[in-house]
């Protein structure tokens, strides 16, 4: 199936859970990571139970705490 | 107000763009922006703000510039050095702009002054370099219903978000709580491109701009993020309302402020 991953059309197989794609895409710290699906905020226990269906929109939103 | 012909003039390149015209002109002279942070991203959008006329700037900021700001804080210079940054930063706007009144708060920012600062301002800038202050700044507003643009960069990668109360989510929407400290490292610790402050700083200065003259779309709902090192500029959308946000969601939590522990880049020199 294919997910648009941050703006990038990438193939990955049925059945992927969002963990599974967080591992796979190798986010760092992905604790400190929000994540939408479909403009959608998956929460941090629903990562694992959460399965992406072909033609998702996926997006890693990090902290950025600097600025001065 | 009619316009000086040295204000025509002056304001000639914003006065010509239908978007903004005489009618936005007057709008950004009568209008009022806090800059919080007058740092690496709060210079730039100082520096701009001041240049398009915005009639009151207020600054707040408890440092002093230290030789390892002038790398990105382009509003101050070296004959700065140990100067209050918002002094600084005053005697540069006012030196760019005659007609900005500017309002300096040389103090930190806590639960115990913000309110009071921010309810004199129509929009408010978040220049800070930490957790704490950013979750304290979006708090704030959201309970004294200002809009604000977000903004953090670290690296090459930089980001925005602007909240305008009733439409859109806000910081905590996202990010839900500050990361314990020293878990997501600090501009100190990971270092930043000092042009990345400028593009953000200046983002946030144009959202500023189309707030108060209405031009275009705001960053509302959409978190903007920019990767210097691909080029890469890219919108996320946001949900268009977080019912259970503990602050601007349906059965609010937090009602008073919080003070987070301090897990700041550069409050204290070491
Ligand atoms: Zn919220």
């Amino acid at each position: 199936m294919k997910l648009n991953i941050a703006g990038n059309i990438k193939e990955y197989p049925e059945g992927t859970t969002v963990e599974q794609l967080i591992a796979a895409e190798k986010v760092e710290m992905p604790l400190y990571v929000s994540v939408t699906v479909n403009d959608d905020f998956i929460q941090t226990a629903d990562r694992q139970t959460h399965v992406l269906k072909d033609g998702d929109t996926v997006e890693f939103l990090y902290f950025m705490g600097g600025g001065r | 107000m009619a316009f000086s012909n040295e204000q025509l003039e002056r304001y000639s390149r914003h006065i010509i763009l239908k978007e903004i015209g005489v009618k936005g002109q007057k709008r950004l002279l009568n209008a009022k922006v806090l800059i919080i942070g007058a740092g690496g991203l709060g210079a730039p959008a100082a520096m701009y703000l001041a240049a398009a006329g915005v009639g009151t700037i207020g600054i707040a900021d408890a440092d002093v510039v230290d030789l390892s700001n002038l790398q990105r804080q382009v509003i101050h210079s070296t004959n700065d050095l140990g100067k209050p940054k918002v002094e600084s930063a005053r005697e540069t706007m006012e030196a760019i702009n005659p007609d900005v009144k500017v309002v300096t708060y040389h103090e930190f920012i806590s639960s115990y002054n913000i309110l009071n600062i921010i309810k004199d301002y129509d929009f408010i800038l978040d220049g800070t370099d930490n957790f704490p202050a950013k979750f304290l700044i979006n708090d704030a507003c959201v309970m004294a219903k200002k809009p604000f643009c977000h903004a953090g960069i670290i690296r090459f990668r930089g980001q925005l978000m602007t909240y305008v109360p009733g439409a859109g989510p806000c910081y905590r929407c996202v990010f839900k709580n500050p990361p314990p400290k020293d878990a997501v490292p600090t501009c100190k610790q990971a270092g930043v491109i000092g042009a990345m402050a400028g593009v953000i700083g200046c983002l946030q200065a144009l959202e500023a701009v189309k707030f108060i003259t209405g031009a275009g779309e705001l960053l509302t709902g959409k978190l903007l993020t920019y990767d210097a090192l691909t080029n890469n500029f890219h919108t996320v959308k946001l949900p268009a309302h977080v019912a259970d946000c503990p602050v601007c969601g349906d059965h609010p939590t937090i009602t008073q402020l919080i003070d987070y522990e301090q897990a700041v880049c550069e409050l204290k020199k070491d």
